[in-house]
């Protein structure tokens, strides 16, 4: 017992992050929260105001706001899914990117349905969504699929989270807060890291890995759905679900390993993240990359191809009014990523990290090219003359809302990682027992 | 309706319905007819007490009548509760005889009137279409069709659009939460959705009804309605009522019957005869307004142009319209 006591000690470098706040990390953090209330202030105008503040109007009712929304759950529902993966196969390189992966999916996905409540007319009526529900609405559907992948996978992180907080409650060095440990103590569920618990808790673990890659197949097919029951030329494709989801699983690498090197960066966990785990995860860009590439083309060649009325519409003004974005999104944004990654000596980290930058922004453009120029081309074309009901821009307030969400996205990032250790050390003492026990077989 | 009712002097109830209503809150008075109709015997039966009281008539004189007579504003209106049911035994169907329209708007302009609508909001849309470059363009009035399967119903998540059994589509504005995913699924851009706050949405002197969408409410959905109010009385929706060229019919599929106010004819020939047609039939939404084509026109084309430069400049991208303005005709 008193062996496992003294193991169960943080490592120092996590200390340090948990301990303490350095004076560039409280800017970082003040500046966070500064583009929060910008966006707060934003928020408030457009209830007072109504959405006439923002740029929708009659033909393009959904803007910013719903890509947003497609976009962080997109990142939600692919961290679900690596996570899922890395724990269900126990992959070897799992402990340094299955905490970050984890926070990622969770923070997202309370973010992500915030967009969609921006997006609502009526927010004082919220709650008539479950009083009077219709199943027979697609968005009842997507309500269900979301509320049931979010209590999901805050069980999930829950459950790996708990042998990190038993050492954290344990560590008596740890020099935090009462309150803190208060909480640590609480959390920890006076988990023992007993043999018995620990097979428990695998177990739930398991399970539960293989149930949110499922919900969060759903829920994203779900979401995919929104569109393609429709009937509006660019929307209503057979293909929509599964393009959603490459497209989902792109972007949330991507986001994976933009965090990596944050951490890695901002932390000096060099010796935790390291180049194996950014040319790991860059493989698996490079495969998704491809894949998105050829579910892209997939859309757009056969409407091009079969030249339908409404299809060519769309494609005119996707490659008028929209060029640049077209090229931006569909031909940057894939091929730069698969040029850096498949040639071996560019997977550096720093490229690597650019790639992902690249494979980001250009996936968001994408579900903007999805979303508005469908919306300005209806089957009967726009006759009006007002500019803003013919094309959309969006509003100063819907980009301060944005970067609002990308902020809290980050805040609470810094916040977590302040909270609890970003690898998870629990991991890191079972594989070091591990490693000792081949050590002493091999001895004898 | 008014001068019917007045008319029958016999009846004392029909009267003082009247009078009730105008002296009381006389801008609802229009709605009554068909809804009280079947009510009449009922309420008539009912005990008279003898007890008297005073009101003032249309013309200002002051009369004594029975307390029972009186009319309460609440019988003009329709509940939601009614407006989801529909009228009993009707399937609305509008046909719009295309080769008449000259978009003399007189259509757009009344159900504004009649909706309270801003100059911008239109229920009732004039489009100008050219099929294909060789086809002459046409003038294409374009309601709300009132879909028998109509997507926007289905994806609503609330029930707050809904279909009645008379065919009619409306919205219920007190339950939309205004996630204008309705908007996005109808094909045919017919929902129009408060963007803003306007001061009429605060004018509370008429009690809110899905049948006349009054007073809208912002950050909710609206479209054309059929006018449901009006056919309760008996008329046809603002837009058959006010064309000039008699280009909208109105009528009942179960009695094979549809009006333009001058003539009533059979919805099945007129459709058999003339190629009445739907638009957009291959999206499987199957609506409830036809079209007969625009042939053998009535009317030059560009008499249509005589119109608000404003409007004008809607149409400028038909091929057409550059043409006429190259040659310098517009």
């Amino acid at each position: 017992m008193s062996e496992i006591v003294k193991k169960r000690v943080i490592d120092k470098k996590f200390v340090t992050i948990l301990e303490s706040t350095p004076n560039s990390s409280k800017i970082w953090i003040a500046s966070l929260v500064l583009i929060i209330l910008v966006g707060l202030y934003a928020f408030i105008l457009q209830v007072l105001h109504g959405h006439e503040v923002t740029g929708m109007r009659d033909n393009v009712v959904w803007g910013v706001y719903i890509i947003n929304f497609i976009f962080f759950v997109g990142i939600s529902y692919s961290g679900a899914f690596i996570s899922g993966i890395l724990h269900f196969f126990d992959t070897p390189w799992k402990n340094a990117v299955s905490r970050i992966v984890e926070i990622i999916t969770v923070l997202s996905l309370i973010i992500g349905p915030i967009f969609i409540l921006l997006c609502i007319g009526r927010l004082d009526r919220l709650h008539y969504l479950f009083l009077y529900p219709r199943i027979q609405s697609p968005i009842t559907w997507d309500i269900i699929a979301i509320m049931t992948d979010l209590v999901g996978c805050f069980i999930y992180l829950y459950l790996t989270f708990i042998p990190d907080f038993a050492i954290l409650r344990d560590d008596e060095k740890l020099d935090v807060a009462p309150w803190r440990k208060k909480v640590y103590r609480f959390l920890a569920m006076n988990y023992q890291d007993t043999p018995e618990q620990k097979a428990i808790l695998k177990k739930i673990t398991r399970t539960m890995s293989a149930m949110i890659i499922a919900m969060a197949i759903v829920a994203y097919t779900v979401l995919a759905w929104i569109f393609s029951l429709t009937l509006q030329p660019g929307w209503n494709s057979s293909i929509f679900a599964p393009y959603f989801i490459i497209a989902g699983l792109y972007s949330g690498v991507g986001v994976i390993i933009i965090c990596m090197f944050a951490v890695r960066k901002f932390f000096k966990l060099d010796l935790y993240i390291r180049k194996v785990h950014f040319i790991g995860a860059g493989v698996i860009l490079l495969v998704l990359a491809m894949l998105y590439g050829y579910f892209t083309f997939s859309e757009y060649f056969p409407r091009w191809f079969s030249h339908k009325k409404n299809d060519v519409q769309l494609l005119d003004t996707l490659f008028s009014t929209y060029f640049w974005e077209f090229i931006l999104a569909n031909y940057i944004g894939v091929l730069v990523p698969v040029m850096i990654l498949f040639f071996k000596r560019f997977r550096t980290i720093n490229f690597i990290t650019f790639a992902a930058v690249i494979a980001v922004l250009g996936l968001w453009l994408n579900r903007y090219l999805i979303v508005i120029p469908t919306l300005e081309t209806p089957y009967l074309p726009i006759q009006d003359t007002r500019p803003e009901f013919i094309h959309y821009t969006a509003t100063w307030i819907e980009w301060a809302l944005s970067a609002a969400g990308i902020a809290s996205f980050c805040l609470f990032f810094t916040l977590l990682v302040r909270f609890v250790p970003i690898i998870p050390v629990s991991e890191l003492v079972e594989s070091a027992q591990k490693s000792k026990i081949k050590v002493d077989q091999k001895r004898k | 309706m008014k001068n019917k009712n007045t008319e029958k002097k016999d009846n004392n109830r029909r009267k003082f319905l009247q009078l009730g209503l105008l002296s009381g809150v006389s801008a609802i008075a229009g709605t009554t007819l068909v809804s009280n109709l079947s009510q009449d015997t009922e309420e008539e039966k009912k005990a008279v007490s003898g007890e008297m009281t005073k009101v003032l008539t249309p013309d200002g004189k002051l009369v004594e009548i029975p307390v029972e007579s009186l009319n309460h504003y609440p019988e003009a209106h329709v509940s939601t509760k009614e407006a989801r049911k529909g009228i009993p035994n009707r399937k609305f169907v509008m046909v719009i005889d295309l080769a008449k329209c000259k978009n003399a708007r007189k259509c757009v302009e009344a159900c504004q009137k009649g909706h309270n609508l801003d100059y911008n909001e239109e229920f009732m849309k004039v489009q100008l279409i050219q099929d294909n470059e060789q086809a002459s363009p046409y003038w294409f009035p374009k309601p709300c069709f009132h879909c028998e399967e109509p997507p926007c119903v289905t994806v609503c998540p609330t029930g707050a659009t809904f279909k009645r059994e008379d065919n009619i589509v409306l919205i219920d504005n007190e339950r939309c939460i205004g996630c204008k995913f309705c908007v996005t699924s109808c094909p045919y851009s017919a929902r129009q959705f408060n963007w803003g706050h306007k001061d009429k949405f605060d004018n509370k002197e008429q009690a809110y009804s899905p049948e006349t969408q009054l007073p809208a409410s912002e950050g909710t959905v609206m479209k054309c309605d059929f006018c449901p109010d009006l056919l309760r009385a008996g008329e046809l929706p603002y837009c058959a009522k006010s064309c000039p060229m008699g280009v909208i019919y109105f009528g009942d599929k179960n009695e094979d019957i549809v009006t333009n106010g001058e003539e009533t004819v059979r919805f099945s020939e007129l459709i058999n005869d003339r190629g009445g047609y739907r638009h957009l039939e291959h999206l499987g939404t199957k609506p409830n307004v036809y079209y007969l084509p625009a042939v053998n026109r009535q009317f030059p084309l560009e008499r249509g142009f005589n119109i608000d430069e404003d409007v004008i400049e809607r149409y400028k991208k038909v091929p057409y319209v550059q043409d006429l303005k190259k040659k310098g005709k517009l």
